[in-house]
């Protein structure tokens, strides 16, 4: 402070130029900050701030009052009646009668689970690798109660498992399909980029919009497949009243968006596979199939779980498809954790629908971390070995 | 050597070899020729023939649509433009400038909305017909929501790939708890939240400050960039709520500037994955040239490393512009009529009395689709030179 204001002597320079280069000097000295700061503190306000104050919607009965929001707390009720009390049925689904198949499913995972903790201990993983394996075990075996007391017990399910239903089978059929789609275009065809082009558009049409189409387009009277329907006798049939195939319509439609995510990364992966690698082995008579398992899909791998992460990263939050081909019917049958918690606070529940909400991002969180640390991690270090 | 190049000359093959077996290396058999344009045609039609039933749909009339399926236009139906001269309806509001007065607009009110503690104005009404205030809605948050998001989340970026940061672990703590009273004095002692804000972050500097220097466990730029890009995991629907009571606690509830920030926030862990990527493959010989000749390290990042990236900014641009315009969660929550976006006004169609308006809602969805698609065509040849694919490796 002294010191500046001894460097600003009369005459020594213009004195309003002094003051502006110790100001811009001052902005560059804290640069560092400047540039991170913008996006830290807009995560802070609107992403973590929110994260906490959810907690506290999740752990209390809240009102509407004429001064503003009033708080009760009710510790874990809200949590409680999603598991036990009166929302079991639509959370987690109908849980009584479990039959013979359910229980031999239920003893089978846990057989598996507790083999595959023994054998992780046997080979000397460290205690949080082991804290968290028991984590992932938990929620394999969680999962594994539930479809063997729902599933296979022919009792209803509820959200969780329509939004695990939605992520695995979706997530599959799309890799599989993308990945297949990448592979034939890259293929020495005509009209390559033709192909490309269309394929991307579907990732990039709002949900909502693909929500209204597949409505139209799957309509049993009005859409364009009726004389279909009708010649295979389902013409008066409505789809969205079987919980099946409403649920098969939405992995539709959801795979229909979001294979070209798949295709556009596989191919780009499949194109830095090298040509003279590929090109060698058929030199040696190598027939396709074993160049894609021996030359190509090794080096696609790193990519391949990389991209179903992400996938799945964004499966989990489905809401718009079921929302709007649905609205979450028949019954609940296509509601995912996301509409439910929307439903909730739709009817003014703030505390189940915030329960719900940090539900599912501890079941997001639990199947990512599990996914990221046994398949992804696994490929990485194999590849870069 | 000789065995191989006698496989494939064409004289010494039989009918079945010659279907199934390349004419030359670095080409395919007929059959497998066949298979895959008959597999990539199908997956073409599967891909378009949505789009062109959406298309179709909003030039037919109630009659066209409710009488069963009528394919080709001219041929089965006589396409007319009803659901077009609805949504299109001229309207005293509707004119060129529509959309230069929502930005000004938008500009109004932010800062009636920052001056807010200090004078009141008074925030300005749209006065614009419905389909011209959704879609200038959408293009005015969608632009500012994107200008925002690439700009903090470039600056970032920048910052992670070339200055080490040194955040120290006991400070987060301090931050955590302090975050954990603001929220417990707020709710339940009510105290007005922007003293108990304010008594906070001047609490959590001072602590930081004296007790700073004795925490020793820091962490470094790869474990921030982790806890930026991991916020993607975070389901949106569990920040949905606070963040209604907080925009309800300012005012920002139904307002563009409300929307552009929950946007900008929700799309940044996707511009600082992206951008990360590309600084950090850049060669940094050419910053460190342009720092000996005295420029400020803003400069040689405004100058010279962001006109490096042209193609990966341009892709993340396009990528956040498209993501923003298509957003429909945060947009049901926050806006519910003044800031209506395009998708609420879609979904806005289901709600009439007299059942879904098939013709209008797809007229609606076309006019959203058609900038999509073109952005799409640009991006996809981006995408193609393998940028998304250096982020997913890396």
């Amino acid at each position: 402070m002294n010191r500046n204001g001894d460097t600003r002597q009369p005459g020594d320079s213009p004195a309003g130029l002094s003051i502006r280069e110790s100001w811009a000097e001052w902005f560059d000295r804290h640069s560092r900050t400047f540039f991170i700061a913008p996006a830290v503190t807009l995560i802070l306000i609107f992403a973590i701030f929110p994260t906490f104050y959810s907690i506290l919607f999740a752990l209390s009965r809240v009102k509407f009052s004429t001064t503003g929001l009033r708080f009760r707390f009710v510790w874990f009720d809200n949590f409680y009646n999603e598991f036990t009390g009166s929302e079991q049925g639509h959370f987690l689904g109908r849980l009584e009668g479990i039959s013979i198949f359910g229980w031999l499913f239920i003893l089978v995972v846990l057989a598996a689970v507790i083999w595959w903790l023994y054998w992780s201990f046997r080979k000397g993983t460290s205690w949080v690798g082991m804290t968290g394996r028991l984590i992932s075990a938990a929620m394999a075996i969680f999962v594994a109660f539930l479809l063997g007391s729902t599933l296979l017990s022919g009792n209803l399910w509820g959200t969780l498992l329509t939004t695990l239903f939605y992520v695995i089978v979706g997530c599959s059929i799309q890799f599989v399909i993308g990945t297949g789609l990448a592979f034939l275009c890259s293929q020495p065809i005509v009209g390559k980029n033709f192909f490309r082009v269309i394929f991307f558009i579907p990732l990039m049409i709002t949900p909502l919009g693909v929500g209204y189409a597949f409505r139209m387009i799957l309509d049993v009277t009005k859409g364009p497949f009726q004389p279909f329907w009708k010649f295979v006798g389902l013409g008066n049939w409505a789809w969205s009243t079987n919980a099946w195939a409403a649920r098969s319509f939405v992995v539709l439609g959801d795979s229909w968006q979001w294979i070209p995510f798949i295709f556009i990364i596989m191919l780009a992966a499949l194109e830095n596979v090298p040509r003279d690698h590929v090109e060698a082995a058929q030199v040696d008579g190598a027939s396709s199939i074993q160049i894609f398992r021996e030359i190509t899909w090794p080096q696609i791998v790193p990519v391949a779980v990389t991209v179903i992460l992400i996938r799945m990263i964004e499966a989990f939050k489905i809401v718009d498809l079921p929302n709007i081909m649905t609205s979450g019917g028949p019954g609940i049958a296509t509601e995912s954790m996301t509409l439910h918690s929307y439903f909730l606070w739709r009817a003014n529940d703030m505390g189940s629908s915030a329960a719900v909400a940090y539900l599912l991002l501890i079941l997001t969180v639990v199947v990512c971390a599990s996914f990221f640390n046994y398949v992804v991690l696994g490929q990485l270090r194999k590849a870069h070995a | 050597m000789s065995d191989t190049s006698y496989k494939f000359e064409k004289a010494n093959r039989g009918l079945l070899e010659r279907l199934f077996e390349p004419p030359a290396i670095g080409q395919m058999s007929p059959v497998a020729k066949l298979v895959a344009y008959s597999l990539l045609t199908f997956w073409s039609a599967f891909v378009i023939f949505p789009i062109y039933w959406v298309v179709i749909t909003a030039f037919k009339d109630a009659a066209a649509v409710n009488q069963g399926p009528y394919y080709i236009p001219f041929l089965d139906f006589q396409p007319n433009l009803d659901a077009w001269r609805v949504l299109l309806s001229v309207d005293p509001f509707c004119d060129g400038y529509a959309i230069v007065r929502q930005f000004g607009l938008l500009a109004h009110n932010s800062v009636a909305f920052l001056l807010q503690p200090l004078v009141h104005i008074e925030p300005m009404e749209p006065q614009i017909c419905k389909i011209y205030l959704s879609f200038t809605n959408s293009l005015v948050i969608g632009v500012a929501a994107t200008a925002l998001c690439v700009t903090f989340g470039s600056m970032a970026a920048y910052a992670l790939a070339r200055i080490q940061y040194k955040p120290k672990f006991g400070n987060i703590v301090i931050f955590v708890i302090l975050t954990l009273f603001l929220i417990v004095a707020t709710s339940f002692f009510d105290i007005p939240w922007y003293v108990s804000s304010s008594v906070a972050l001047a609490l959590f500097f001072l602590l930081a400050r004296v007790f700073g220097k004795r925490f020793k466990a820091t962490l470094g730029n790869g474990d921030i960039l982790f806890w930026m890009i991991s916020q993607r995991i975070l389901p949106p629907v569990v920040v949905i709520i606070p963040v209604y009571m907080m925009f309800q606690a300012v005012g920002l509830l139904d307002t563009h500037l409300g929307l552009i920030i929950i946007y900008a926030v929700a799309n940044l862990p996707i511009v600082v994955w992206l951008m990360h990527d590309f600084f950090a493959s850049l060669p940094i010989e050419l910053e460190e040239s342009a720092q000996l000749d005295g420029s400020t390290r803003f400069g040689i990042f405004w100058e010279i490393v962001l006109p490096l990236t042209g193609p990966g900014l341009a892709a993340t641009t396009l990528l956040t512009l498209i993501l923003n315009w298509n957003e429909y969660l945060f947009a049901v929550f926050i806006s519910t009529s003044k800031a209506q976006t395009m998708p609420i006004m879609v979904a806005a169609k289901n709600a009439g009395e007299r059942g879904i308006l098939w013709w209008e809602m797809c007229a609606i969805i076309v006019i959203m689709i058609i900038p999509v698609i073109i952005m799409a065509i640009v991006l996809q040849r981006f995408i193609a030179k393998g940028v998304l694919l250096g982020a997913v490796k890396g």
